[in-house]
């Protein structure tokens, strides 16, 4: 229960505290932390327009988008004071395939506009959450090798960092998870999502038809999914530090906000990828995971 | 003893198809059909419910070994998923033929309809039959049909060649289980699956094969076994088969028969119990590779249904995996790799047989309303054919291993196995599981590339040619199979231990299933249905939040965002299918070869004329394992066709010649 509530004050700060960033960085002064909250708001209050072209899947798309992530993030534990409101043997399994299924019905939501440009956002959006799948997975197995069970609760309970070189790992993997997080949110490097030409987007052009309650729900969703990949990034230091409950709810959000602060540092001062390049950085991302794999088959001495 | 007479009559009826009128014949075989399922689906579930064995003979006198005919658990499993597949095949068929009535004769369907009947039998015998003999002569069977059965358009010169192609390497598979059956029978005196047992690790093996006698052995019956289930670089007559069959042959041969090879495995392994090591890492390996390759190359194509066929490769692939899991988990003694291994196989086997055949059903569906296949003519068809797309929409997402499908659940099973494994073992171990975790990873990853490219192409967006604008749906008889398939693919995804308890019993052929570990299991998955059950309400819940919203607000319709320029054909500018695959092509060249046909723009084109792009894409282990070993056979054979004289008197001397030469060998006591 706890680690929901931390979400959803996570999800909420979240966008408005990547663009606040992003202002002052550039010197501006910068809108207030709820503003997108404000925007969202409006977007329910309005009405839709739909293309002629499109049928139900396209209606239902964002929708069952936005439930996957809903979905996903009853799965995070709270570090190994409580766990998830959904816990069970493998449940991580079902939480990344819960997300592609999101995914998936975002993609042919896209193709359902018959825009070329659409089907290209679609393209690239799924290439990319291919090419990321298998460095998710092997930080998982490395998790689940290192703590020796199955379900996200019962790996950061036994999640215990004994000696010093276990920290090695520990930032590995939130170091792969930041990159997995901006990939699957399509943030810079990948993809930007102030970029003003259709041809350069990637997640953005996915959307360009959606309006009204389904750019809305769209909106919430990218918001929940950086909470959701900044809970397990959080769960990964609570774990092993063990401060009590109060003042691990407190690291909890804060690490969510410092994932906050770096995206709006990242993306004030970085260029995006090259299209090209994009594969092989995501592609890199699975052999910085496979060394925290390594890492951990040292700590557990199987060598 | 369970007498088989009435079994044998059902079997003797079909030849009747052949006087019944052309327009009742596929009722005919309907109900032989529905006769043979009921029988032999009592006899199943008595199996595999009630655990009794039941065996009886072959009526053919010469293969007079006691025993020959039993069905065990395996063969209950496999009888019972065969079944559900050529019911709704047969049922299908109607609608699908009915254009072709006009067109082919009497004789055409009696043959197509016999060959189908025959194709059913012979797989039912093939799980039955236990001799070694026998199991050849049902195996053969079976190729024969399925042979006549892809022959059903063989006025067209390139599904004769097809057929030809088939032909030649379901025979070249016999030659090799031939050659397994032979050695087995040196060793034990007896040609049978019975004698495998005894023949695996025994001396007189070692004595013919070396020291690592078993794993060759098992080489030799899983090349014979792979041809048929499209393992790599056995799997190239499956990509031209398929699409050349009527749909609802392509939706049996990739559904259900191309699972007799991993039958054919499964027994050997029964029978197998040292250098599992070897055999379980060699599975493994040439596994995972299938299912890469095979969903690579599925990516790249562009006929439905030689993308369904590269698909199919993957699937095996998965089979694979978890049966070579299920192998080492016996090699490395971890009880729980062995029974998740293992029924997640088993499970993965009924799944992909219910939406591999929906799938084709679909693609069949289309190609009737459509007559293409080309996903770069297609789109829109949701608008044309609703049940169809939604049908269409739960294989694609059942096959791409999405909850709350059942294709979930098997994947699922699989990977339990191996992150429970991960902890238990040794350094190379460690690594392989997980390269299989990976390799999984990015199987499921492909999928959904693929599935999503497929779905958006053929469906979705506006019609790319006229053939996609005046699709109408298909007729209910072909729908009504597509009902029970889809209501399976939800109840195992919602309620898999409805069918995970009866897998269960198949496992424990192989390896001890104890209680506790099932229970765990159980437990787990009754999580995943509860957790799936959740997933469904919120997204219920969401949907009727979004409902009120919209029926509050003012809902507008227009066309599609055209970058504000809105004169032009809308389905010009559509992402085809030869784009959405650009992207991954580009990374993906080492492994797939594809060649694009295009003249580039010169400086001096002030007034460019008409251009065409052209692009296709090859097979490389077709090109360069395949065809090479086919040209050196060539070169060999050309040799023997002197002997081609056209002359009936040279004719006539070449058997004398052979009785000869056996009555001089014999003489001589050479033989």
């Amino acid at each position: 229960m706890i680690s929901i509530l931390l979400i959803i004050i996570s999800a909420i700060l979240f966008p408005g505290l990547v663009s606040l960033t992003k202002s002052k960085l550039s010197g501006r002064k910068g809108a207030s932390v709820f503003q997108p909250y404000y925007d969202i708001f409006r977007l329910f209050k309005k009405g839709s327009v739909y293309s002629t072209t499109t049928s139900w899947i396209f209606q239902i798309a964002p929708t069952v988008y936005f439930g996957s992530i809903v979905g996903a993030s009853l799965m995070i534990p709270f570090g190994n004071y409580q766990n998830g409101l959904i816990s069970f043997q493998g449940d991580f399994l079902f939480f990344a395939y819960m997300l592609a299924m999101g995914k998936f019905i975002m993609i042919i939501g896209a193709l359902d506009t018959g825009s070329g440009f659409e089907g290209m956002g679609a393209n690239r959006e799924a290439l990319y959450s291919l090419l990321v799948e298998p460095a998710f997975f092997i930080i998982i197995s490395a998790i689940a090798l290192l703590s020796g069970f199955t379900s996200f609760h019962d790996m950061f309970t036994h999640f215990h960092l004994d000696d010093y070189v276990a920290w090695l790992f520990v930032i590995i993997a939130v170091f792969v998870l930041i990159q997995i997080a901006l990939i699957e949110n399509s943030r810079l490097p990948v993809d930007d999502p102030k970029t003003h030409l259709e041809l350069t987007m990637v997640h953005e052009v996915m959307v360009l038809d959606n309006s009204g309650f389904d750019m809305a729900i769209i909106h919430l969703a990218g918001a929940l999914k950086f909470a959701v990949f900044g809970g397990l990034m959080a769960n990964l230091l609570i774990s092993p530090i063990e401060l009590g409950i109060p003042l691990s709810a407190l690291l909890f959000v804060v690490v969510q906000m410092l994932f906050a602060i770096t995206v709006g540092f990242m993306e004030s001062f970085k260029a995006r990828l090259k299209m090209t390049y994009n594969p092989q950085f995501i592609i890199t991302l699975s052999g910085i995971a496979l060394l925290a794999f390594f890492v951990v088959i040292i700590i557990t001495q199987t060598i | 003893m369970e007498s088989f007479v009435p079994f044998w009559t059902l079997l003797t009826l079909s030849f009747f198809v052949f006087i019944i009128p052309k327009n009742h014949k596929q009722l005919f075989s309907l109900v032989l059909v529905s006769a043979v399922v009921a029988m032999t689906s009592y006899w199943g579930i008595q199996v595999l419910f009630l655990g009794q064995e039941i065996t009886g003979d072959l009526p053919l006198k010469f293969l007079e070994s006691p025993g020959s005919l039993i069905i065990d658990k395996l063969s209950a499993f496999f009888i019972l998923v065969v079944n559900f597949t050529i019911l709704t095949g047969i049922v299908y068929a109607k609608g699908y033929l009915r254009p072709y009535l006009k067109t082919k004769n009497v004789h055409q369907f009696s043959v197509h309809y016999f060959s189908y009947l025959w194709l059913y039998f012979a797989m039912l015998l093939v799980v039955m039959v236990r001799d070694g003999l026998g199991f050849l002569i049902v195996w053969e069977l079976m190729g024969l049909s399925s042979f006549l059965l892809v022959m059903f358009d063989a006025e067209k010169e390139d599904v004769l060649k097809i057929g030809l192609n088939y032909m030649i390497q379901m025979h070249i598979g016999f030659l090799f289980l031939v050659f397994g059956f032979v050695i087995v029978g040196m060793v034990t005196n007896q040609m049978s699956f019975n004698a495998m047992a005894q023949a695996f690790s025994s001396e007189g093996l070692t004595a013919i094969l070396g020291v690592h006698g078993n794993f060759w052995l098992f080489l030799i019956f899983f090349i014979g076994f792979g041809l048929k289930a499209g393992f790599i670089p056995l799997h190239t007559w499956l990509p031209y088969a398929h699409p050349a069959a009527p749909s609802h042959v392509s939706g049996v041969m990739s559904g259900v028969m191309i699972k007799m090879g991993i039958y054919g495995i499964f027994r050997v392994i029964i029978s197998l119990h040292t250098d599992l090591m070897w055999v379980g890492y060699f599975l493994l390996i040439i596994s995972i590779a299938t299912g890469i390759f095979g969903i690579m190359m599925s990516i790249v194509q562009e006929d439905t249904k030689k993308l369904l066929a590269y698909s199919s490769i993957e699937n095996i692939g998965i089979i694979g995996i978890g049966m070579a899991l299920g192998v080492l988990g016996i090699g490395m003694q971890i009880p729980l790799l062995a029974v998740l291994g293992f029924s997640g196989s088993l499970l993965h086997i009924l799944n992909h047989s219910l939406f591999k055949s929906i799938l084709f059903y679909g693609a069949g569906s289309i190609y009737k309303s459509t007559h293409t296949r080309q996903l770069n003519s297609l789109g829109g068809l949701i608008k044309r054919m609703p049940k169809s797309a939604v049908f269409f929409l739960i294989g694609a997402m059942a096959i791409s291993g999405l909850p709350p499908f059942n294709g979930f659940i098997s994947e699922f099973l699989i990977y339990s196995g191996l992150f429970k494994s991960l902890a238990a073992a040794d350094l190379n171990f460690s690594l392989t599981i997980l390269a299989s975790i990976v390799g999984l990873a990015l199987i499921g990853g492909l999928a959904v590339f693929n599935f999503t490219r497929i779905y958006g192409m053929v469906f979705l967006g506006s019609p790319r040619s006229n053939h996609a604008v005046h699709a109408t749906e298909v007729e209910p008889s072909m729908l009504i199979p597509q009902y029970f398939i889809a209501t399976a693919i939800i109840g195992i995804g919602l309620a898999p231990f409805i069918v995970l308890q009866p897998i269960q019993e198949v496992v424990a052929l192989f390896t001890p299933v104890n209680t506790a570990l099932v229970t765990d299991t159980f437990q787990t998955l009754s999580s995943v249905s509860i957790t799936s059950g959740i997933m469904i309400g919120i997204i219920g819940l969401l949907l009727i939040i979004r409902n009120w919203q919209q029926k509050k607000t003012e809902v507008v319709y227009g066309p599609t965002w055209g970058c504000a320029y809105p004169s032009g054909d809308p389905a010009l500018h559509q992402y085809t299918a030869t784009s959405f695959a650009d992207n991954f092509k580009q990374l993906a060249h080492p492994v797939v070869k594809t060649d694009n046909h295009y003249k580039h723009f010169e400086e001096e084109d002030i007034f460019p004329p008409a251009r065409s792009f052209k692009s296709s894409s090859y097979d490389k282990l077709e090109i360069g394992f395949i065809n090479k070993i086919g040209k050196y056979a060539q070169r060999i054979m050309v040799r023997f066709a002197v002997l081609q004289t056209g002359k009936i008197q040279h004719y006539l001397v070449y058997p004398l010649v052979f009785i000869l030469v056996i009555f001089l060998l014999t003489y001589l006591k050479f033989i």
